[in-house]
């Protein structure tokens, strides 16, 4: 774990999103299991320090485009659990009121631009968000979330190459877990570090451990601050590593199939970020266990409540279909 | 014979034309493992260079197809939804369905690109669109949606044969409907429609899972003593005109149901083609049923009301019989 000198209240803020994530992720892993929710889900279990490390260095007005693995970056970017848990059930009182789905949660009004499943489909969109910012001559910057195996999409490579042509304050975030569905990144792809290809753009590449809240945070705050000051772009490439399966209930489906190494499970196991931090706040004694005991029950508690008002939330009314089309 | 899923059917098909001819090699995105199972196994049969797991690079893997065929192979190219197929657009619209043509019949393309078409996964709109009336615009490329288990293997193995570029469309929500499938060798011919059920009334042409809902709709308007004729076209270009004529010549009426849009659909195509050419046949003006214009929602109750129901498809034979004022 990084050492580091970062305020006290920085730190809690941190495990404060990463923890939001995990108990909101583990009762979306339950409810899937339990067939209570409709559609596909990919959880972000594993990989919380990234989208908690990145959207700490943020302000509220600036923004960020997600993936098919988006509940993590809605939450870090402070959205909020019941509108959440009301679109993964289908509901009318859902972020997208029952349109969207797991793979289509958006937030506009804390500059969350949509998760999305086309794999690559966000990067482009936040190149945008960027260009907006610099037309508009605030100082907003735009990150793009993505994994390993979206760096291989032609959108990636496009984006990048437009991004740094223009200078826009834009950070392209690779959450590099290791694997595309079922295939390792390494077979994907003929390097090991997705951060090398920044050097094709001519902007800087940074490598960092992902699983480590408080070396994602320096790292993204440092991009974020080069943005802001008109530099241009950089390529963060977070290693992390999803605790579960690509998809919940992949395990069906796959009858007996195995992807995963031995050693790449266990790895993901002892690097969990969430245990992590919460070890270090513990050992070097910034904050009080029952606080911590405290947080993690209001926000078990909130993930509940979330799920009741989704639960008894109505559907949305047929005639809705044709509502939100043309302006 | 035995009773197959339609999954099963896709499997038998790869493995039999892989076994038969050594040009065959299957290649796309997790195609070892086998994403909705129609390619499983076949990696262990036939080993790594016939069966070729990509990186997530739609484009580049639909031009490699195009670049395999003109030189000699039969590539069978996975790129799982339909919606997918729109990352490779380029290369089929501008290549795979111009090459032959534009360089004046100097090669042919023996592709084929297999995609998962259509609703039923709740899933959200980017993995539940109907995208065939896309590729049915491109004037050499042939499109087929097959219905059936019996209909998916004999109709893959004649994509598979065939010397042009097709777009192979599996239908998401059949793939575990069970067929009865021979275990000899068959081939169905490319643009060879069927009669599902035959009836005197009244003429509805559909494919994919719109073929089971049309008989759903007739199973239920028998009970009103309305004999419908469902016509399961099978490949939707070239698509069987004589037989739908032929049927139109015998119940004087027609309706076109279609999961993709209105708007320059199949339904439409088929229509226009039936007031054109069998306009003294008729004894009610042609109706169509299609999807509602809109993205697909989430939510499975909006996404089923977008599609056309069973009940929709009653109400518009009840239409065309006069049985029922039009609302
Ligand atoms: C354009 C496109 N191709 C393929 C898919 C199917 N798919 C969904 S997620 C995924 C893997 C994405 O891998 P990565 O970018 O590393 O993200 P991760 O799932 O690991 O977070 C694939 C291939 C898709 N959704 N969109
Ligand atoms: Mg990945």
């Amino acid at each position: 774990m990084t050492v580091t000198h970062l305020p006290t209240e920085k730190i809690l803020d941190l495990y404060t999103r990463m923890l939001r994530i995990r108990r909101f992720e583990e009762m979306v892993g339950k409810l899937f299991a339990q067939g209570q929710l409709p559609g596909f889900v990919h959880l972000y279990i594993g990989e919380e320090a990234v989208g908690a490390g990145v959207c700490a260095a943020l302000r509220d007005d600036d923004y960020i485009t997600s993936t098919h693995r988006g509940h993590g970056h809605v939450i870090a970017k402070g959205g909020d659990f019941n509108r959440m848990m009301a679109e993964l059930f289908g509901r009318q009182t859902g972020y997208c009121k029952g349109k969207g789905g797991s793979m289509h949660i958006a937030d506009f009004e804390i500059g969350m631009l949509g998760a999305c499943g086309i794999v690559g489909g966000g990067l482009g969109v936040a190149t945008g968000a960027g260009l907006s910012a610099w037309y508009r001559g605030t100082d907003q910057v735009s990150v793009a979330f993505f994994g390993d195996g979206a760096a291989n999409e032609g959108s990636f490579h496009e984006a990048l190459n437009l991004a740094s042509t223009l200078k826009l304050p834009v950070i392209f975030v690779c959450e590099n877990n290791q694997y595309g569905e079922f295939t390792p990144a390494i077979h994907a792809m003929n390097i090991t570090d997705i951060a090398q290809r920044a050097a094709g753009y001519g902007i800087p590449g940074v490598i960092v451990d992902g699983t480590d809240a408080l070396a994602v945070y320096p790292a993204a705050a440092a991009a974020v601050q080069r943005a802001r000051q008109g530099h241009g772009p950089t390529l963060l490439e977070a290693k992390t590593h999803r605790r579960g399966g690509h998809a919940e209930g992949e395990i069906a489906f796959l009858a007996g199939q195995d992807y995963r190494l031995p050693e790449e499970v266990q790895a993901a196991a002892a690097s969990d970020p969430v245990i992590r931090l919460h070890t270090y706040i513990v050992e070097q004694g910034l904050i009080p266990p029952p606080q911590l005991e405290t947080l993690d029950q209001d926000i078990t508690g909130s993930v509940a409540a979330a799920v009741e008002f989704a639960r008894t939330s109505p559907e949305p009314e047929i005639a809705s279909i044709y509502e939100d089309t043309w302006v | 014979m035995a009773r197959k899923t339609y999954i099963a059917a896709i499997n038998e098909a790869l493995f039999e034309e892989m076994r038969r001819d050594p040009m065959v090699l299957l290649i796309g995105e997790d195609v070892r493992i086998g994403v909705f199972a129609g390619t499983r196994g076949l990696h262990k049969e036939f080993g790594d260079k016939r069966v070729l797991d990509t990186p997530i690079s739609e484009l580049a893997v639909a031009g490699a197809g195009v670049g395999a065929a003109a030189t000699g192979l039969r590539p069978v190219v996975d790129l799982m939804f339909g919606t997918f197929l729109y990352l490779a657009f380029d290369q089929i619209a501008n290549q795979a369905g111009a090459m032959r043509y534009m360089f004046g019949g100097q090669t042919r393309l023996p592709l084929v690109y297999m995609v998962q078409n259509g609703t039923g996964a709740s899933a959200g709109h980017h993995h539940s669109q109907s995208v065939h009336q896309f590729f049915m615009n491109m004037p050499l490329i042939k499109v087929i949606m097959p219905a059936t288990p019996y209909d998916v293997k004999g109709l893959l193995k004649a994509a598979i044969r065939d010397d042009n570029p097709v777009i192979f469309l599996n239908h998401l929500a059949l793939g575990g409907q069970r067929g009865e499938v021979p275990d000899e060798e068959y081939l169905i011919p490319i643009g060879q429609g069927e009669i599902k059920r035959s009836g005197s009334h009244v003429t509805v042409c559909s494919v994919g899972l719109m073929v089971h809902h049309s008989l759903k709709a007739a199973k239920e308007l028998e009970k009103e003593g309305i004999d419908v004729e469902v016509i399961d076209l099978r490949t939707l270009k070239p698509w069987d005109e004589a037989l739908v004529l032929h049927s139109v010549a015998k119940t004087g009426r027609f309706v076109a149901v279609d999961e993709g849009h209105m708007v320059c659909g199949a339904a439409s195509e088929w229509a226009a083609t039936v007031a054109e050419k069998a306009f003294h046949d008729l004894k009610a003006p042609v109706k169509r049923v299609t999807s509602k214009p809109v993205p697909i929602p989430f939510s499975p109750k909006l996404e089923k009301a977008v599609v056309p129901s069973p009940e929709e498809i009653a109400d518009a034979v009840r239409q065309v019989l006069g049985t029922r004022v039009p609302a």
